[in-house]
């Protein structure tokens, strides 16, 4: 029962940091790409966005960002389901949505906050499912 | 129109797949003895010797840069909850067909209500 409840705990936090840098990293890319604008599709013009991408700082804060999200998924994946962290993962929209309303003062439309409920409610729903179901190899007793 | 449902379904495919492959690499490899940066550089540098992982980390790479096409070429209220939605729905069945993972009801539930969520957050 304890170690179960350390498990959700661990869980918990972990998908925190990941959902944290997701959408951190998310909004920084697009950032960086609207700076860098549209891409035609010619191997001319995926060369020139490759080469703007690269040398974009706005482009590489994103990537440590997402670096940071892919260390935090890939730990979450040695222990606990790939069904149970991804749903749960989506309270990121709820969270984005009372930052756009607390820090930027936006108006959310009644069908987004519908919307932000039913995240919020199958996140709840997914929460109370075990967080594996499948052998996890531990390396505490090695 | 056509261009950006092919980058749609090109960036699926690589997502799951690489998405599934390195769960799969990192259950081989198993999880960290403690959340501490010594603990978690380890398990990180077994990541890197898994042929596994090398194997998803391209298809990732692949969905990252089809990603950054999309978001160069439709808005970003589109892309990012429309992929979004690829882990919940072809995602939870990969993970039940390939990694044999049990999703309850209360798990499929759960799944349903946040991809209608997710769809709701994507129209508004």
């Amino acid at each position: 029962m304890k170690g179960e409840l350390r498990l959700r705990i661990k869980t918990f936090v972990m998908i925190l940091v990941m959902v944290l840098c997701a959408n951190a990293g998310d909004l920084m890319l697009k950032r960086g790409m609207t700076k860098i604008g549209a891409v035609p599709l010619s191997l001319a013009g995926l060369r020139q966005a490759f080469f703007l991408t690269v040398t974009s700082a706005t482009i590489w804060i994103a990537i440590l960002f997402l670096v940071g999200f892919t260390a935090s998924y890939m730990m979450l994946m040695s222990w606990a389901d790939y069904s149970y962290v991804m749903p749960a993962g989506a309270f990121g929209y709820a969270l984005l949505t009372f930052l756009a309303v607390v820090f930027l003062h936006e108006t959310v439309s009644p069908r987004r906050w519908i919307g932000v409920v039913l995240i919020c409610v199958g996140v709840l729903v997914v929460g109370l499912t075990k967080p594996r179901t499948t052998e996890v190899i531990s390396r505490a007793a090695a | 129109m056509i261009r950006s449902a092919l980058g749609f379904t090109l960036f699926i495919l690589c997502s799951t797949g690489g998405e599934i492959i390195i769960t799969h690499a990192m259950k081989i490899i198993g999880e960290p003895a403690r959340l501490r940066p010594r603990e978690v550089l380890e398990f990180l540098g077994r990541a890197l010797r898994n042929p596994w992982f090398w194997t998803g980390l391209p298809l990732l790479a692949a969905s990252f840069y089809l990603l950054l096409l999309l978001l160069s070429w439709e808005p970003i209220s589109l892309v990012i909850p429309a992929s979004a939605l690829n882990p919940y729905v072809f995602g939870t069945l990969a993970a039940k067909y390939f990694l044999g993972e049990q999703i309850s009801p209360g798990r499929w539930a759960g799944v349903a209500l946040v991809c209608a969520g997710v769809a709701l957050v994507a129209l508004s």
